[in-house]
Protein backbone atom coordinates (compact mmCIF):
# COMPACT_ATOMS: atom_id res chain seq x y z
CA UNK A 1 0.00 0.00 0.00
CA UNK A 2 1.84 3.30 -1.59
CA UNK A 3 0.96 6.41 -0.01
CA UNK A 4 -0.96 8.70 -1.40
CA UNK A 5 0.55 11.10 -3.02
CA UNK A 6 -1.18 14.69 -3.63
CA UNK A 7 -3.06 14.77 -6.52
CA UNK A 8 -3.20 18.86 -6.68
CA UNK A 9 -0.39 21.25 -6.61
CA UNK A 10 0.03 24.58 -5.13
CA UNK A 11 2.53 26.07 -8.34
CA UNK A 12 2.68 25.97 -11.87
CA UNK A 13 5.66 26.49 -13.81
CA UNK A 14 5.42 29.14 -16.53
CA UNK A 15 8.42 28.94 -17.92
CA UNK A 16 11.06 31.85 -19.48
CA UNK A 17 14.07 33.23 -18.43
CA UNK A 18 15.49 36.02 -17.59
CA UNK A 19 19.00 37.08 -17.62
CA UNK A 20 20.85 40.82 -15.78
CA UNK A 21 24.44 41.67 -16.66
CA UNK A 22 26.12 44.42 -14.87
CA UNK A 23 28.83 46.93 -16.71
CA UNK A 24 31.05 49.87 -14.90
CA UNK A 25 27.88 52.38 -15.20
CA UNK A 26 24.82 50.70 -16.52
CA UNK A 27 22.73 47.51 -15.96
CA UNK A 28 21.13 45.58 -18.84
CA UNK A 29 17.91 43.40 -17.61
CA UNK A 30 16.15 40.80 -19.96
CA UNK A 31 13.54 38.46 -20.16
CA UNK A 32 11.21 36.96 -22.63
CA UNK A 33 7.98 37.34 -22.74
CA UNK A 34 6.14 34.03 -23.63
CA UNK A 35 3.80 32.93 -20.73
CA UNK A 36 3.30 28.76 -20.98
CA UNK A 37 2.12 26.31 -19.07
CA UNK A 38 2.73 22.69 -19.98
CA UNK A 39 3.10 22.39 -23.50
CA UNK A 40 0.83 25.06 -24.16
CA UNK A 41 0.98 28.82 -24.66
CA UNK A 42 -0.58 31.44 -22.45
CA UNK A 43 0.31 34.51 -24.08
CA UNK A 44 3.08 35.82 -25.88
CA UNK A 45 3.44 39.45 -24.56
CA UNK A 46 3.42 39.06 -20.59
CA UNK A 47 6.19 41.00 -18.94
CA UNK A 48 8.45 39.76 -16.43
CA UNK A 49 10.42 42.75 -15.84
CA UNK A 50 9.65 45.16 -13.11
CA UNK A 51 10.81 48.02 -11.52
CA UNK A 52 11.11 48.39 -7.92
CA UNK A 53 12.86 51.71 -7.38
CA UNK A 54 14.16 54.02 -9.64
CA UNK A 55 17.31 51.98 -10.04
CA UNK A 56 16.47 48.77 -9.19
CA UNK A 57 14.70 46.16 -11.46
CA UNK A 58 13.57 42.81 -10.81
CA UNK A 59 13.28 40.44 -13.57
CA UNK A 60 11.20 36.70 -12.61
CA UNK A 61 11.00 33.74 -13.70
CA UNK A 62 8.75 30.92 -12.46
CA UNK A 63 4.99 30.57 -11.31
CA UNK A 64 3.88 34.47 -12.88
CA UNK A 65 1.25 34.33 -10.05
CA UNK A 66 3.81 34.05 -7.28
CA UNK A 67 5.89 36.53 -8.91
CA UNK A 68 2.93 39.24 -9.06
CA UNK A 69 2.27 39.01 -5.82
CA UNK A 70 5.85 39.32 -4.70
CA UNK A 71 6.04 42.30 -6.84
CA UNK A 72 3.17 44.05 -5.38
CA UNK A 73 4.47 43.15 -1.81
CA UNK A 74 7.93 44.84 -2.32
CA UNK A 75 6.29 47.53 -4.17
CA UNK A 76 4.00 48.30 -1.05
CA UNK A 77 7.50 48.24 1.37
CA UNK A 78 9.00 50.41 -1.36
CA UNK A 79 6.30 52.92 -0.50
CA UNK A 80 6.50 52.56 3.32
CA UNK A 81 10.21 53.09 3.01
CA UNK A 82 9.85 56.16 1.10
CA UNK A 83 7.41 57.64 3.61
CA UNK A 84 9.79 56.80 6.23
CA UNK A 85 13.27 58.10 4.82
CA UNK A 86 11.71 60.94 2.00
CA UNK A 87 14.08 58.67 0.07
CA UNK A 88 14.33 55.50 -2.98
CA UNK A 89 15.18 52.52 -2.09
CA UNK A 90 19.24 51.88 -3.30
CA UNK A 91 19.58 48.60 -4.94
CA UNK A 92 21.35 46.72 -2.35
CA UNK A 93 18.73 47.62 0.21
CA UNK A 94 15.86 46.11 -2.45
CA UNK A 95 18.55 43.37 -2.60
CA UNK A 96 18.23 42.89 1.02
CA UNK A 97 14.56 43.04 1.42
CA UNK A 98 13.77 40.89 -1.35
CA UNK A 99 16.19 38.15 0.65
CA UNK A 100 14.25 38.64 3.39
CA UNK A 101 10.47 38.63 1.90
CA UNK A 102 11.29 35.02 0.06
CA UNK A 103 12.53 33.13 3.23
CA UNK A 104 9.55 34.80 5.28
CA UNK A 105 7.64 31.84 3.28
CA UNK A 106 10.30 29.42 3.75
CA UNK A 107 7.77 27.04 4.29
CA UNK A 108 5.51 27.85 1.33
CA UNK A 109 7.91 29.47 -0.47
CA UNK A 110 7.30 31.95 -3.66
CA UNK A 111 8.11 30.05 -6.68
CA UNK A 112 10.25 33.09 -8.32
CA UNK A 113 13.68 32.80 -9.65
CA UNK A 114 14.92 36.16 -9.57
CA UNK A 115 17.65 38.04 -10.62
CA UNK A 116 17.52 41.93 -9.35
CA UNK A 117 19.65 44.65 -11.60
CA UNK A 118 20.07 48.13 -10.79
CA UNK A 119 22.59 50.70 -10.18
CA UNK A 120 24.26 51.22 -6.31
CA UNK A 121 24.31 54.37 -4.34
CA UNK A 122 27.80 55.38 -6.82
CA UNK A 123 26.21 54.93 -9.85
CA UNK A 124 27.54 51.32 -10.52
CA UNK A 125 26.16 48.26 -12.38
CA UNK A 126 24.85 45.75 -9.86
CA UNK A 127 23.12 42.53 -9.83
CA UNK A 128 21.85 40.09 -7.26
CA UNK A 129 20.58 36.67 -8.56
CA UNK A 130 18.48 35.04 -5.94
CA UNK A 131 16.72 30.90 -5.19
CA UNK A 132 13.28 30.65 -4.54
CA UNK A 133 13.73 30.79 -0.75
CA UNK A 134 15.97 34.37 -0.57
CA UNK A 135 19.68 32.95 -0.84
CA UNK A 136 21.39 35.84 -2.75
CA UNK A 137 24.46 37.15 -3.96
CA UNK A 138 26.04 39.98 -5.56
CA UNK A 139 27.68 39.15 -9.03
CA UNK A 140 28.37 40.52 -12.35
CA UNK A 141 26.05 38.78 -14.53
CA UNK A 142 23.36 35.66 -13.60
CA UNK A 143 20.60 34.01 -15.37
CA UNK A 144 17.71 31.94 -14.24
CA UNK A 145 14.96 29.99 -15.52
CA UNK A 146 14.01 27.67 -17.59
CA UNK A 147 16.79 28.42 -20.48
CA UNK A 148 19.28 29.12 -17.62
CA UNK A 149 21.10 26.06 -18.16
CA UNK A 150 22.24 26.71 -21.66
CA UNK A 151 22.51 30.35 -20.79
CA UNK A 152 24.74 30.50 -17.52
CA UNK A 153 27.85 28.68 -19.55
CA UNK A 154 27.61 30.60 -22.65
CA UNK A 155 27.78 33.88 -20.28
CA UNK A 156 30.46 32.60 -18.05
CA UNK A 157 32.46 31.60 -21.34
CA UNK A 158 31.92 35.16 -22.33
CA UNK A 159 32.42 37.07 -19.27
CA UNK A 160 35.49 34.95 -18.20
CA UNK A 161 34.28 35.68 -14.11
CA UNK A 162 36.71 35.21 -12.12
CA UNK A 163 36.60 32.47 -9.56
CA UNK A 164 35.28 33.47 -6.63
CA UNK A 165 37.14 31.47 -4.31
CA UNK A 166 40.50 33.96 -5.51
CA UNK A 167 42.20 36.45 -3.08
CA UNK A 168 41.86 39.13 -3.26
CA UNK A 169 38.08 39.33 -4.78
CA UNK A 170 37.51 40.94 -8.10
CA UNK A 171 34.85 43.45 -9.13
CA UNK A 172 32.22 41.98 -10.33
CA UNK A 173 31.34 44.44 -13.24
CA UNK A 174 31.68 43.32 -16.64
CA UNK A 175 34.35 45.55 -18.08
CA UNK A 176 31.77 45.48 -21.53
CA UNK A 177 30.42 48.82 -23.03
CA UNK A 178 26.59 48.95 -22.95
CA UNK A 179 26.01 48.52 -26.48
CA UNK A 180 28.24 45.70 -26.29
CA UNK A 181 26.50 43.58 -22.97
CA UNK A 182 22.81 44.91 -24.96
CA UNK A 183 24.07 42.58 -28.17
CA UNK A 184 25.54 40.44 -25.45
CA UNK A 185 21.88 39.76 -24.38
CA UNK A 186 20.53 39.35 -27.40
CA UNK A 187 22.41 36.88 -28.85
CA UNK A 188 22.37 34.57 -25.39
CA UNK A 189 18.83 34.33 -26.32
CA UNK A 190 18.80 33.85 -29.36
CA UNK A 191 20.84 30.70 -29.11
CA UNK A 192 18.59 29.88 -25.99
CA UNK A 193 15.36 29.91 -28.20
CA UNK A 194 17.01 27.69 -30.50
CA UNK A 195 16.45 24.69 -27.54
CA UNK A 196 14.55 25.45 -24.98
CA UNK A 197 11.36 25.16 -26.03
CA UNK A 198 9.95 27.73 -23.01
CA UNK A 199 12.11 30.39 -24.14
CA UNK A 200 11.30 31.99 -27.39
CA UNK A 201 13.57 34.51 -29.39
CA UNK A 202 13.64 35.06 -33.23
CA UNK A 203 16.63 34.44 -34.26
CA UNK A 204 18.07 38.34 -35.22
CA UNK A 205 18.59 40.00 -38.10
CA UNK A 206 21.85 41.92 -37.08
CA UNK A 207 23.50 41.52 -33.55
CA UNK A 208 25.60 44.20 -34.19
CA UNK A 209 22.98 46.85 -34.06
CA UNK A 210 21.45 47.53 -30.78
CA UNK A 211 19.04 50.07 -31.61
CA UNK A 212 16.44 47.65 -31.75
CA UNK A 213 12.81 49.22 -30.69
CA UNK A 214 10.83 47.42 -32.04
CA UNK A 215 7.21 47.36 -30.60
CA UNK A 216 6.02 44.13 -32.38
CA UNK A 217 2.15 43.88 -31.14
CA UNK A 218 2.02 39.83 -31.18
CA UNK A 219 4.84 37.16 -30.92
CA UNK A 220 7.11 36.23 -28.35
CA UNK A 221 9.68 39.12 -27.87
CA UNK A 222 12.79 39.69 -25.93
CA UNK A 223 11.93 42.90 -23.58
CA UNK A 224 15.10 44.94 -22.44
CA UNK A 225 15.54 47.23 -19.55
CA UNK A 226 18.75 49.19 -19.32
CA UNK A 227 19.53 51.29 -16.26
CA UNK A 228 22.43 53.95 -16.31
CA UNK A 229 23.47 57.25 -15.42
CA UNK A 230 20.61 59.03 -17.75
CA UNK A 231 17.62 56.85 -16.43
CA UNK A 232 15.88 53.89 -18.09
CA UNK A 233 15.24 52.62 -21.71
CA UNK A 234 13.52 49.33 -22.87
CA UNK A 235 14.10 47.94 -26.23
CA UNK A 236 12.19 44.70 -27.38
CA UNK A 237 13.29 42.30 -29.80
CA UNK A 238 11.67 39.85 -32.06
CA UNK A 239 11.76 36.39 -30.77
CA UNK A 240 11.14 32.87 -32.68
CA UNK A 241 7.86 32.59 -32.48
CA UNK A 242 7.70 28.64 -32.56
CA UNK B 1 -14.88 76.89 29.86
CA UNK B 2 -14.24 76.29 33.18
CA UNK B 3 -13.14 73.30 35.00
CA UNK B 4 -15.76 71.54 35.99
CA UNK B 5 -16.79 67.95 37.71
CA UNK B 6 -17.31 66.65 34.79
CA UNK B 7 -14.37 66.79 33.00
CA UNK B 8 -12.61 64.23 34.17
CA UNK B 9 -13.05 60.86 31.88
CA UNK B 10 -13.96 60.79 28.30
CA UNK B 11 -16.81 59.22 29.47
CA UNK B 12 -18.66 61.17 31.60
CA UNK B 13 -21.60 63.02 30.07
CA UNK B 14 -21.98 66.46 31.72
CA UNK B 15 -25.85 67.42 32.60
CA UNK B 16 -25.75 69.55 29.46
CA UNK B 17 -25.19 66.65 26.89
CA UNK B 18 -21.77 67.59 26.74
CA UNK B 19 -17.99 65.52 26.99
CA UNK B 20 -15.75 67.84 28.13
CA UNK B 21 -12.26 65.89 27.40
CA UNK B 22 -13.35 66.11 23.99
CA UNK B 23 -14.35 69.66 24.17
CA UNK B 24 -11.11 70.05 25.43
CA UNK B 25 -9.03 67.79 22.72
CA UNK B 26 -10.61 70.48 20.31
CA UNK B 27 -9.15 73.45 22.30
CA UNK B 28 -5.21 71.39 21.63
CA UNK B 29 -6.66 71.89 17.80
CA UNK B 30 -6.43 76.04 18.57
CA UNK B 31 -2.92 75.86 20.09
CA UNK B 32 -1.17 74.53 17.46
CA UNK B 33 0.24 76.65 14.42
CA UNK B 34 -2.00 78.13 11.45
CA UNK B 35 -2.88 75.27 8.84
CA UNK B 36 -5.01 76.01 5.91
CA UNK B 37 -6.60 74.45 3.09
CA UNK B 38 -8.11 75.57 -0.25
CA UNK B 39 -9.51 73.74 -3.26
CA UNK B 40 -10.95 74.82 -7.14
CA UNK B 41 -12.77 72.34 -9.07
CA UNK B 42 -9.21 70.54 -9.77
CA UNK B 43 -6.55 71.20 -7.60
CA UNK B 44 -6.40 71.50 -3.86
CA UNK B 45 -4.07 73.61 -2.14
CA UNK B 46 -3.03 72.93 1.66
CA UNK B 47 -0.36 75.33 3.45
CA UNK B 48 0.81 76.06 6.98
CA UNK B 49 3.02 77.90 9.29
CA UNK B 50 5.93 76.62 10.21
CA UNK B 51 6.70 77.40 14.09
CA UNK B 52 9.96 76.46 15.92
CA UNK B 53 10.55 76.31 19.43
CA UNK B 54 13.53 78.09 19.02
CA UNK B 55 15.85 79.74 16.81
CA UNK B 56 18.33 76.44 17.11
CA UNK B 57 15.94 74.15 16.41
CA UNK B 58 13.73 72.87 13.34
CA UNK B 59 10.29 73.30 12.68
CA UNK B 60 8.04 70.43 13.06
CA UNK B 61 6.58 68.93 9.91
CA UNK B 62 3.08 69.58 9.54
CA UNK B 63 2.24 68.41 6.42
CA UNK B 64 2.09 64.95 5.50
CA UNK B 65 2.25 63.08 1.85
CA UNK B 66 -0.77 60.22 2.40
CA UNK B 67 -0.14 59.11 -1.42
CA UNK B 68 -0.03 60.81 -4.64
CA UNK B 69 -3.02 62.00 -4.51
CA UNK B 70 -4.05 62.90 -0.78
CA UNK B 71 -2.24 64.95 1.74
CA UNK B 72 -2.85 66.34 5.11
CA UNK B 73 -2.00 69.50 7.23
CA UNK B 74 -2.49 69.13 10.88
CA UNK B 75 -2.51 71.64 13.95
CA UNK B 76 -2.69 70.96 17.36
CA UNK B 77 -0.52 67.52 18.94
CA UNK B 78 1.86 67.02 16.28
CA UNK B 79 2.77 63.41 17.67
CA UNK B 80 -1.02 62.67 17.27
CA UNK B 81 -0.96 63.85 13.49
CA UNK B 82 2.26 61.93 12.71
CA UNK B 83 0.59 58.62 13.79
CA UNK B 84 -2.59 59.46 12.51
CA UNK B 85 -0.90 60.11 9.07
CA UNK B 86 0.80 57.02 9.46
CA UNK B 87 -2.34 55.05 9.98
CA UNK B 88 -3.62 56.69 6.81
CA UNK B 89 -0.96 56.31 4.33
CA UNK B 90 -0.94 52.53 5.73
CA UNK B 91 -4.89 52.10 4.89
CA UNK B 92 -3.63 53.80 1.25
CA UNK B 93 -0.99 51.29 0.68
CA UNK B 94 -3.42 48.25 1.99
CA UNK B 95 -6.37 49.41 0.05
CA UNK B 96 -4.08 49.89 -3.58
CA UNK B 97 -2.63 46.23 -2.62
CA UNK B 98 -6.10 44.71 -3.12
CA UNK B 99 -8.12 46.99 -5.29
CA UNK B 100 -5.62 48.30 -7.69
CA UNK B 101 -6.64 51.75 -7.75
CA UNK B 102 -6.40 54.50 -5.24
CA UNK B 103 -8.19 54.82 -1.85
CA UNK B 104 -11.22 57.49 -2.76
CA UNK B 105 -10.49 60.25 -0.45
CA UNK B 106 -14.01 59.92 1.40
CA UNK B 107 -13.70 56.96 2.79
CA UNK B 108 -10.29 57.29 4.24
CA UNK B 109 -11.45 60.57 5.99
CA UNK B 110 -14.95 58.46 7.56
CA UNK B 111 -12.42 55.86 8.94
CA UNK B 112 -9.97 58.57 10.60
CA UNK B 113 -13.38 59.99 11.89
CA UNK B 114 -14.67 56.78 12.86
CA UNK B 115 -10.91 55.92 14.99
CA UNK B 116 -11.42 59.62 16.64
CA UNK B 117 -15.09 58.36 17.69
CA UNK B 118 -13.36 55.27 19.21
CA UNK B 119 -11.62 57.43 21.23
CA UNK B 120 -13.98 59.29 22.61
CA UNK B 121 -15.69 56.07 24.30
CA UNK B 122 -12.91 54.46 25.81
CA UNK B 123 -12.08 54.62 29.51
CA UNK B 124 -9.10 54.30 29.06
CA UNK B 125 -8.39 56.06 26.07
CA UNK B 126 -8.18 59.85 25.47
CA UNK B 127 -9.45 62.04 22.18
CA UNK B 128 -6.77 62.83 20.08
CA UNK B 129 -5.66 66.11 20.17
CA UNK B 130 -5.33 67.09 16.65
CA UNK B 131 -6.95 68.46 13.65
CA UNK B 132 -6.60 67.24 10.31
CA UNK B 133 -7.18 69.34 6.77
CA UNK B 134 -7.03 65.88 4.48
CA UNK B 135 -7.10 67.64 1.04
CA UNK B 136 -7.38 64.17 -1.84
CA UNK B 137 -8.26 63.93 -5.57
CA UNK B 138 -10.42 61.15 -7.03
CA UNK B 139 -12.90 59.87 -9.91
CA UNK B 140 -15.72 62.62 -7.86
CA UNK B 141 -12.86 65.58 -8.38
CA UNK B 142 -11.18 67.98 -5.86
CA UNK B 143 -11.98 67.29 -1.71
CA UNK B 144 -10.94 69.37 1.17
CA UNK B 145 -12.01 67.49 4.61
CA UNK B 146 -11.49 68.74 8.30
CA UNK B 147 -11.54 65.31 10.92
CA UNK B 148 -12.17 66.96 14.53
CA UNK B 149 -10.88 65.04 17.52
CA UNK B 150 -14.68 64.47 18.36
CA UNK B 151 -14.96 62.57 15.46
CA UNK B 152 -17.03 64.77 13.10
CA UNK B 153 -15.80 65.16 9.66
CA UNK B 154 -16.57 68.13 7.32
CA UNK B 155 -16.25 69.01 3.60
CA UNK B 156 -15.07 72.61 2.61
CA UNK B 157 -14.44 74.75 -0.18
CA UNK B 158 -12.01 76.41 2.21
CA UNK B 159 -10.85 76.19 6.10
CA UNK B 160 -8.30 77.33 8.51
CA UNK B 161 -7.48 75.96 11.43
CA UNK B 162 -4.79 76.20 14.63
CA UNK B 163 -4.46 79.49 16.36
CA UNK B 164 -5.24 83.14 14.59
CA UNK B 165 -7.17 81.12 11.81
CA UNK B 166 -9.90 83.34 12.38
CA UNK B 167 -8.09 85.90 10.61
CA UNK B 168 -7.38 83.49 7.62
CA UNK B 169 -11.19 82.26 7.98
CA UNK B 170 -12.73 85.84 7.14
CA UNK B 171 -10.13 86.03 3.96
CA UNK B 172 -11.03 82.75 3.11
CA UNK B 173 -14.85 83.44 3.59
CA UNK B 174 -14.76 86.70 1.09
CA UNK B 175 -12.81 85.26 -1.07
CA UNK B 176 -14.18 81.72 -1.36
CA UNK B 177 -16.78 82.42 -4.35
CA UNK B 178 -13.95 82.21 -6.37
CA UNK B 179 -12.29 79.18 -6.13
CA UNK B 180 -14.74 76.77 -7.49
CA UNK B 181 -13.03 78.12 -10.58
CA UNK B 182 -9.76 79.64 -9.71
CA UNK B 183 -6.82 78.04 -11.42
CA UNK B 184 -3.41 76.63 -9.74
CA UNK B 185 -1.94 79.85 -9.41
CA UNK B 186 -4.45 82.02 -8.03
CA UNK B 187 -4.83 79.03 -5.39
CA UNK B 188 -1.05 78.96 -4.06
CA UNK B 189 -1.55 83.07 -4.40
CA UNK B 190 -4.81 82.81 -2.36
CA UNK B 191 -3.10 80.05 -0.05
CA UNK B 192 -0.59 82.77 0.71
CA UNK B 193 -2.63 85.68 1.63
CA UNK B 194 -4.77 83.52 4.03
CA UNK B 195 -1.69 82.67 5.75
CA UNK B 196 0.04 86.13 5.69
CA UNK B 197 -3.39 87.08 7.79
CA UNK B 198 -2.72 84.25 10.43
CA UNK B 199 0.87 85.62 10.82
CA UNK B 200 -0.58 89.46 11.92
CA UNK B 201 2.13 91.55 11.07
CA UNK B 202 5.09 89.21 10.53
CA UNK B 203 6.81 89.27 7.49
CA UNK B 204 5.99 86.30 5.33
CA UNK B 205 8.51 84.87 4.18
CA UNK B 206 8.73 81.18 2.78
CA UNK B 207 10.87 79.92 5.83
CA UNK B 208 7.92 80.22 7.85
CA UNK B 209 5.58 78.69 5.86
CA UNK B 210 5.04 75.57 3.75
CA UNK B 211 2.81 75.33 0.77
CA UNK B 212 1.75 71.79 -1.27
CA UNK B 213 -0.28 71.31 -4.46
CA UNK B 214 -2.44 68.40 -5.47
CA UNK B 215 -4.71 68.07 -8.90
CA UNK B 216 -5.34 66.31 -11.84
CA UNK B 217 -2.14 65.21 -13.63
CA UNK B 218 -0.24 66.92 -10.43
CA UNK B 219 0.79 64.52 -7.60
CA UNK B 220 0.59 65.22 -3.91
CA UNK B 221 4.08 67.32 -3.53
CA UNK B 222 5.76 70.04 -1.41
CA UNK B 223 6.65 73.35 -3.37
CA UNK B 224 9.78 74.04 -2.62
CA UNK B 225 11.33 77.24 -0.32
CA UNK B 226 12.50 79.45 -3.75
CA UNK B 227 9.22 78.71 -5.72
CA UNK B 228 7.35 80.00 -2.90
CA UNK B 229 9.52 83.09 -2.02
CA UNK B 230 8.96 83.73 -5.96
CA UNK B 231 5.19 83.74 -5.51
CA UNK B 232 5.74 85.76 -2.41
CA UNK B 233 8.15 88.25 -4.02
CA UNK B 234 5.54 88.39 -6.96
CA UNK B 235 2.56 89.83 -5.48
CA UNK B 236 4.52 91.88 -2.46
CA UNK B 237 6.06 93.91 -5.64
CA UNK B 238 2.70 93.97 -7.34
CA UNK B 239 1.60 95.92 -4.75
CA UNK B 240 -1.26 93.71 -3.86
CA UNK B 241 -2.75 93.80 -0.69
CA UNK B 242 -4.91 91.58 0.92
CA UNK B 243 -8.59 93.30 0.44
CA UNK B 244 -8.87 94.17 3.98
CA UNK B 245 -5.57 94.48 5.57
CA UNK B 246 -6.33 94.92 8.89
CA UNK B 247 -3.28 96.15 10.94
CA UNK B 248 -1.20 94.36 8.25
CA UNK B 249 1.43 97.25 7.76
CA UNK B 250 1.24 98.58 11.09
CA UNK B 251 1.41 95.53 13.38
CA UNK B 252 5.02 95.21 12.15
CA UNK B 253 7.01 95.49 15.08
CA UNK B 254 7.42 92.74 16.89
CA UNK B 255 6.08 94.92 20.32
CA UNK B 256 2.93 95.23 18.44
CA UNK B 257 2.95 91.40 17.46
CA UNK B 258 3.05 90.76 21.15
CA UNK B 259 0.34 92.76 22.50
CA UNK B 260 -2.01 91.22 19.07
CA UNK B 261 -0.70 87.97 20.41
CA UNK B 262 -1.81 88.29 24.06
CA UNK B 263 -4.84 89.62 22.83
CA UNK B 264 -5.40 86.68 20.69
CA UNK B 265 -5.17 84.46 23.49
CA UNK B 266 -7.64 85.77 25.46
CA UNK B 267 -10.35 85.57 22.40
CA UNK B 268 -9.38 81.72 22.08
CA UNK B 269 -11.41 80.34 23.94
CA UNK B 270 -14.67 82.14 22.97
CA UNK B 271 -13.80 81.11 19.65
CA UNK B 272 -15.29 77.59 20.80
CA UNK B 273 -18.30 76.99 19.31
CA UNK B 274 -17.52 79.05 16.96
CA UNK B 275 -14.72 76.91 14.79
CA UNK B 276 -16.41 73.79 15.24
CA UNK B 277 -19.71 75.11 13.09
CA UNK B 278 -17.23 75.75 10.65
CA UNK B 279 -16.37 78.87 8.76
CA UNK B 280 -17.22 79.02 5.00
CA UNK B 281 -20.51 77.45 3.29
CA UNK B 282 -19.07 75.00 0.81
CA UNK B 283 -19.82 74.51 -2.95
CA UNK B 284 -19.89 70.76 -3.44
Amino acid sequence: MTKQQANWSPYDNNGGSCVAIAGADYCVIAADTRMSTGYNILTRDYSKICKLADKCVMASSGFQADVRALQKHLAARHLIYQHQHNKQMSCPAMAQLLSNTLYYKRFFPYYSFNVLGGLDNEGKGCVFTYDAVGSYEKVGYSSQGSGSTLIMPFLDNQLKSPSPLLLPALDAVTPLSEPEAVDLVKTVFASATERDIYTHTVHPFNTALSNFSLDVLQGDKLEIVILNASGIRREYMDLRKD
Amino acid sequence: MFRNQYDTDVTTWSPAGRLFQVEYAMEAVKQGSAAIGLRSKTHVVLACVNKANSELSSHQKKIFKVDDHIGVAIAGLTADGRVLSRYMRSECINYSFTYESPLPVGRLVVQLADKAQVCTQRSWKRPYGVGLLVAGLDESGAHLYYNCPSGNYFEYQAFAIGSRSQAAKTYLERRFGTFQNSSREDLIKDALFAIRETLQGEKLKSSICTVTVLGVGEPFHILDQETVQGLINAFEMAGEEAPAADQGAAGEEGAAGEVVAAAEEGAAPEEGAATEEGAAPMDI
